[in-house]
């Protein structure tokens, strides 16, 4: 059937979420034209605002392409962050924080926990919701364990530059994100290690029929996510200047939406780091777009689940 | 005889093939008649428009009993009294034989399913069929033979009058298929007319009465099955003179000795299977369904590793504990379900071909070569003769014999010293069969092991040196070329 058949190039996928994401801020720029919304500053303020949740949903967007799920990494921003914060004050506090070690400390345990999602996931075949919704429980019960509940502070000023500062006049966070999002983008592209994520969401089955070894793929892929957790965690904990064990709720949930915006399959073996990072612009541009116009939190509620149903079904529809 | 369907100038084009220009034939009341033509023919379109999944192009008619029929949707071609049992089969696997039966339908009295009348309805139906079948078994505890007797009984619940059936035999035992046959004989015999859809050619000539070749989605013409022989039936269908369905078989004279396999056990799949494979030979596994055949490639290939037993590679023992250390030894598996286990659909052409070896495109084992990628892929590509409108070309979206070639393909790329093909032909027309057997004799000249399983006796009959017959779990008998025959093959794989 294929027979002189002329392969007709195609638009890439994330063209239409990029449609998407023009046509919302065209309209926003409009409704938003007294409040600064072209200006550069509410444009990086955007970007900054959401490099957190690209972060993560780029690690996420790995677990779910191999037909995954993590719920855990809202606990792992609290908990890297919280031991962070705990290693400065331990090495001195205020006046000698050792930070090198502290960020050290806390994307280990970021990648600790992801491997320990992992390795539960292959291993033992657990459904990853079930896996990561325990995780999630568990470990944010933890870090409120040896935190005793309470942000711990007494940290250096200079670690505030990671979430706070500037490089040429960027915010730290973006660039920190525009890194995570090239590594990312090369290794879903270029890298054995992507190739094989993607043939395992696809069909786990015949992956392991191409002799590919499905249990390290997937202990470094949860570990790749708890990574991206932990960078989120470290850079929260800098911003707000504590580490505190209540932060990175619901982070899941908006890192799953903006994946699943940007054109990731729930179902496995379908996604890019491109569309992704897309859907997380949407979302962002939404958010601020609302805030500018004075719209209160519950209707934004509203109008984002609403935004995330109608970029499903555009999909759904698409096919 | 009575005209059932008639059709008229049927098209249809998708958006980037015509897929059917201009079908005209019509089907009688109690007949079988033969569907057949390459993979792509169009066969499935054709199917499809019948039974009101895909609509045809206007300009041409269905008459269903002589009145213009207009088909838009699957129910009201079930209410017609057309039914298709499709290759892969579409039954719910936790509801029992009765409730698969009756699914939709389920006899009720007041809203409530009536479940007395439902089993005794079910039992009705199957010991028609003359099978002897608990309705109360859940669909997923039944073989493949069975669940396929069940979609019959399904379909003939409904009043069918036209049956299509697509490759019904393809996962069947010689068995199985005398006694598919033997209700499709009863059935006809009952006025119902079956469309039989079968590459296994054999067949065509032992059930229908009729045969339509269709290929390029033209139609080649309507005879009456007697008045074809294979030769003339395969020349419709490739449109050009076979000589052979079988490459000259080449000569294994050496003594080299490549795999020997020593009691290979594993309990409740086969015990104490022992044999040896020689360079340049081509060794064949016949035996029915569930004998122990897929279990044994399976144990070699790691994939379900042996209780006991040994296993030399070229005179070095090797113990694979999973398909991964089994590729590393030098052993691959081209599996026999290529979608659950060959290929992953949703994932393109060229990144199916290097999956089993991707790092023979890798720089430093982990960044992807793209250049190097391509060069190998389009050496593939050309030498097996893949139909692909380029190597980005998603696999789901080529035809069967295509995707049997990318699983192919994709183990040809690894370096091995064996390679057990299971059913490697299953699905695929007559031209790509003879190309997936050239390439395996010219494997085994090259002196790569090659292992065939398979369940088409005339194949393995047409290209082995030798052939193990398998029955329940053990090696019941050898046979050397001299000593072929199906009827021998059959007594040693029935354990008589």
């Amino acid at each position: 059937m294929q027979q002189g058949v002329k392969a007709r190039k195609k638009l890439p996928e994330e063209f239409g979420i990029f449609l998407g994401l023009v046509a919302i801020y065209l309209v926003f720029a409009v409704l938003c034209r007294g409040e600064g919304f072209l200006s550069i500053e509410n444009n990086l303020n955007i970007a900054r605002q959401i490099s957190m949740i690209t972060i993560i949903a780029i690690g996420m967007t790995f677990v779910i392409i191999s037909g995954g799920i993590d719920l855990s990494v809202g606990s792992t921003v609290a908990l890297t962050g919280v031991l962070a914060a705990m290693i400065l004050d331990a090495t001195g506090g205020k006046t000698g924080g050792n930070i090198p070690l502290a960020i050290a400390g806390g994307l280990a345990s970021g990648v600790l926990i992801g491997a320990f999602n992992g390795f539960i996931v292959a291993q033992f075949k657990v459904p990853p919701f079930i896996v990561t919704l325990s995780t999630m429980i568990g470990f944010r019960g933890l870090v409120f364990l040896i935190c005793g509940g309470r942000p711990v502070g007494n940290l250096p000023d200079s670690f505030y530059f990671l979430g706070g500062g500037h490089l040429l006049g960027i915010p730290i966070p973006i660039l920190i994100m525009a890194a995570a999002a090239a590594i990312a983008w090369y290794l879903t592209n270029h890298t054995r290690f992507g190739r094989y994520t993607y043939a395992i969401g696809g069909n786990e089955e015949a992956a392991r029929f191409s002799g590919i070894n499905i249990k390290s793929m997937k202990v470094a892929i949860y570990s790749l996510c708890g990574l991206t957790a932990a960078v989120s965690g470290v850079i929260l904990a800098s911003r707000l200047f504590s580490g505190d064990p209540k932060s990175g709720q619901l982070y899941e949930l908006d890192a799953i939406a903006a994946a699943v915006v940007g054109g990731t399959s729930l179902s496995g073996g379908k996604g890019t780091i491109l569309g992704t990072f897309l859907g997380a612009v949407i979302i962002g541009v939404i958010s601020n777009g609302l805030n500018l116009m004075g719209v209160e939190s519950y209707t934004q509620n509203i109008i984002k689940g609403a935004v995330i149903l109608i970029a499903v079904l555009l999909d759904q529809m698409r096919k | 005889m009575e005209e059932l369907i008639r059709l008229e100038n049927i098209k249809k084009t998708f958006p980037e093939v015509a897929a059917l220009k201009g079908v005209s034939f019509s089907i009688l009341k109690g007949e079988v008649h033969a569907l057949v033509g390459e993979n792509g023919a169009g066969k499935s379109t054709l199917v499809k428009i019948i039974a009101g999944i895909e609509r045809m192009d206007p300009g041409g008619a269905i008459y269903f009993k002589g009145k213009k029929t207009e088909i838009h949707d699957p129910h009201y071609a079930q209410g017609l009294g057309i039914a298709v049992i499709y290759q892969e089969l579409t039954y719910i696997p936790e509801l029992t034989v009765a409730e698969n039966i009756f699914l939709g339908r389920e006899p009720s009295r007041g809203g409530v399913i009536d479940w007395k009348t439902l089993r005794r309805k079910a039992e009705e139906l199957l010991s028609h069929l003359g099978l002897s079948l608990d309705p109360a078994l859940k669909m997923k505890e039944l073989s493949t033979a069975q669940k396929q007797m069940v979609e019959i009984a399904r379909a003939l619940s409904m009043k069918t009058e036209i049956l299509f059936m697509d490759e019904p035999t393809a996962s069947l035992t010689e068995h199985e298929i005398q006694s598919l046959f033997a209700i499709i004989r009863e059935l006809k015999a009952r006025g119902v007319a079956i469309v039989y859809i079968s590459h296994r050619l054999e067949e065509i000539f032992e059930i229908t009465d009729r045969t339509t070749v269709l290929r390029d989605g033209e139609w080649i013409g309507t005879r009456a099955t007697k008045d074809l022989n294979i030769d003339s039936l395969i020349q419709m269908m490739v449109g050009r003179q076979m000589s052979q369905r079988y490459p000259p078989r080449l000569p294994s004279e050496t003594e080299e000795e490549i795999l020997r396999v020593e009691n290979l056990s594993l309990p409740g799949r086969f015990r104490n299977i022992s044999f040896t494979l020689k360079k340049g030979e081509i060794l064949g596994f016949a035996g029915l369904m569930g004998a122990g055949r897929t279990e044994v490639a399976r144990a070699l290939f790691g994939a379900e590793p042996p209780e006991s037993g040994n296993i030399f590679l070229k005179g070095k023992k090797v113990s694979p504990k999973n398909p991964q250390e089994a590729l590393k030894a030098g052993i691959a598996l081209v599996p026999e379900d290529r979608k659950e286990q060959g290929l992953i659909l949703a994932m393109a052409v060229n990144h199916n071909i290097t999956l089993g070896n991707l790092n023979g495109v890798c720089r430093n084992n982990f960044f992807i070569d793209h250049a190097r990628e391509k060069k190998v892929v389009e050496g593939y590509i050309k030498e097996l003769s893949i139909k692909t409108p380029s190597p980005a070309w998603i696999v789901r979206q080529l035809s069967g014999g295509n995707q049997q070639k990318v699983v192919v393909a994709k183990w040809l790329f690894i370096p091995s010293h064996l390679i057990v093909f299971d059913e490697p032909t299953r699905g695929i027309d007559v031209e790509a069969k003879y190309e997936i057997y050239a390439l395996m004799q010219r494997l085994a000249s090259e002196g790569i092991g090659v292992v065939m399983i398979s369940s088409e006796l005339p194949e393995l009959i047409g290209i082995c040196h030798r052939i193990l017959v398998m029955h329940e779990g053990k090696i019941t008998g050898e046979l050397k070329k001299e000593e072929f025959s199906q009827e021998r093959i059959m007594a040693y794989a029935t354990g008589s």
